[in-house]
């Protein structure tokens, strides 16, 4: 049952992340992100990570990709035209992502040639209270740095836009 | 495999009495605000209008679906699956009351008891917005674009509040599975006031609360927050250019979103299915009492008819309160139908309230709107949330 909703879902995530690239309307592209982002918060629900997995709708799906879509909306972006591709990219293009993917495999092979295999539902670290802990105690510096480094975006953003008006 | 077979009995018995309810509640809203206005509502198809709704569902399938030129077709059609969907599938993770036993099989009354489930529902919630939004962008038409438009920024502004003003009931409950918060809120402080999350707790979550109910408003798209349909200045807003059962998506899918919220409202701050006061001071005969009293009026005018076909009709409706009435004081089946009376009873006193405010407020102002959702209604949700935690910390 596991393995046959992480083939489903793992598709899922490679088809519409392929389709984020291939779709030409930036509405179609972002839709397919939306995809990815819902089926990867399946994937973590599968392993057992069920506030990971809701934060992740609640986040990415919800907000940050509504924000987007919005944005989309708001200057009516049309569908992009295709124009010829550059020289390069026509003789690099796949050269280059084969290398890049060999490297990858390459890595994973070299790093994790003698892990085990994931069990779904093994993982017992997702809830809400064991994350809650494991910020506040081990991660408390990052966690902390990260909140001022939010701080300081949401600042630059309002100085931005305050900047715009006058 | 009976774990299987009685979750399909849930569903279909749960999906069947939430699209009645939902028709139902089309035809309570129009004869509650017709009554306000001091006019009759609908009254024309059997008694009472009381065959209305039916009567709507077989004009909205039997009417031509009329798609207009230019449109995203793809998207034009997903934006009401993807709005109902959304929308349905939030009953799921709601409990309705304690559990039930019929022979051997001992069942929760929820379809799913998830253990993040208020999470669930914030997440479904804010992916609703994608079906109003899209819908107002595949129409090709500038009154839908604006209703899109709005409709996305409005929802993203009171997600904000109304996620923090859940928090903070979180945070006094400690767990995030519905039916554990509801357990939490069971019991009574001094023997009669319950220890509802709205009354009790370190810090009683009253402002909370009044966030909650008006960021719901605010997400379902309700007056006074329906900026997204704004009739005098957009037509219909989103849905101007959907007809027939893509409309009615639409429609479906704002009226149940409005009993998820009031279910959310009922869970966290209401007590869930905890009576209003203990079941030794005779809370169990309240609804006996209700049925009784509404039995006894239907029969009372059946026999001075106003109307003459009430002379008919009054009294059946009469018979089967009486009789529903004698199922409530039956005592084997108290354990679960009181519960269910009491969640059943608050969940319809709040849409009762979504109703009334419909009956009454008129519409914000689109900039009072955004201004009131940043400059009020977030500073408070914060400052609740921070007097909570504070407390909540003391307490331990």
């Amino acid at each position: 049952m596991d393995l046959f909703f992480f083939v489903l879902f793992a598709t899922v995530a490679v088809l519409s992340a392929i389709s984020v690239v291939v779709q030409r309307h930036p509405i179609a592209s972002a839709l397919s992100l939306v995809g990815v982002m819902a089926s990867l918060a399946v994937l973590y629900l599968a392993l057992g990570a069920e506030f990971v997995a809701m934060v992740q709708i609640i986040v990415y799906a919800g907000a940050v990709m509504v924000l987007f879509v919005f944005v989309i909306m708001l200057l009516n972006a049309g569908a992009e035209e295709r124009r010829g591709r550059s020289l390069t990219a026509h003789l690099l293009g796949v050269p280059v992502l084969i290398a890049f993917l060999g490297l990858i495999c390459y890595f994973v092979q070299r790093e994790f040639a003698n892990a085990g295999f994931m069990k779904f539902g093994n993982f017992t670290g997702g809830s809400a209270q064991s994350i809650g802990l494991a910020l506040f105690t081990d991660y408390l510096l990052p966690f902390e740095i990260t909140s001022v480094l939010i701080l300081i975006a949401i600042l630059g953003a309002i100085v931005l836009a305050r900047k715009e008006m006058d | 495999m009976a774990f299987y077979i009685i979750s399909l009995i849930k569903i279909a018995l749960v999906a069947f009495i939430l699209l009645t309810v939902l028709a139902y509640l089309q035809w309570v809203e129009r004869k509650v605000i017709a009554h306000v206005q001091v006019r009759m509502g609908p009254s024309r198809v059997g008694p009472h209008g009381l065959l209305q709704p039916l009567a709507d569902v077989i004009k909205l399938i039997t009417k031509e679906g009329v798609m207009p030129p230019q449109v995203n077709v793809f998207f034009y059609l997903l934006a009401p699956f993807l709005a109902v969907f959304m929308a349905l599938i939030s009953i799921s993770v709601i409990p309705f009351g304690t559990q039930v036993t019929i022979g051997p099989w001992t069942t929760q009354l929820q379809l799913t008891d998830v253990n993040v489930g208020i999470l669930f529902l914030l997440a479904v919630s804010s992916m609703g917005v994608y079906g109003v939004a899209l819908a107002g962008w595949a129409s090709n038409n500038k009154y839908a674009l604006l209703g899109g438009l709005r409709s996305s920024a409005q929802m993203i502004s009171y997600e904000l509040p109304m996620s923090f003003s859940i928090a903070s009931p979180l945070l006094i409950a400690g767990t995030l599975s519905l039916r554990d918060i509801v357990n939490a809120q069971a019991g009574y402080n001094f023997g009669f006031l319950p220890k509802w999350l709205i009354f009790a707790g370190p810090f009683p979550q009253v402002i909370s609360f009044f966030v909650f109910m008006i960021a719901a408003f605010a997400e379902t798209n309700r007056i006074p927050f329906d900026l997204p349909e704004a009739e005098n200045e957009l037509v219909a807003g989103f849905h101007v250019e959907y007809s027939s059962m893509t409309f009615a998506s639409f429609f479906m899918a704002e009226y149940a979103n409005m009993v998820t919220v009031c279910s959310i409202a009922t869970l966290l701050f209401l007590g869930g299915w905890h009576p209003l006061w203990p079941a030794a001071y005779g809370s169990n005969f309240v609804a006996p009492a209700i049925l009784f009293i509404a039995g006894a009026l239907c029969i009372y005018h059946g026999i001075n008819p106003a109307r003459p076909f009430d002379r008919y009709t009054l009294p059946v409706f009469g018979l089967v309160f009486f009789g529903l009435t004698a199922l409530m004081l039956f005592p084997p089946v108290i354990p679960v139908l009181m519960p269910l009376f009491w969640f059943l009873a608050k969940c319809g006193f709040l849409l009762f309230v979504f109703i009334w405010i419909r009956a009454t407020l008129p519409r914000f102002r689109y900039d009072q709107l955004m201004g009131f959702a940043w400059k009020f209604l977030f500073p408070v949700a914060l400052l609740n949330l921070l007097v909570t935690g504070l407390a909540v910390a003391l307490g331990h």
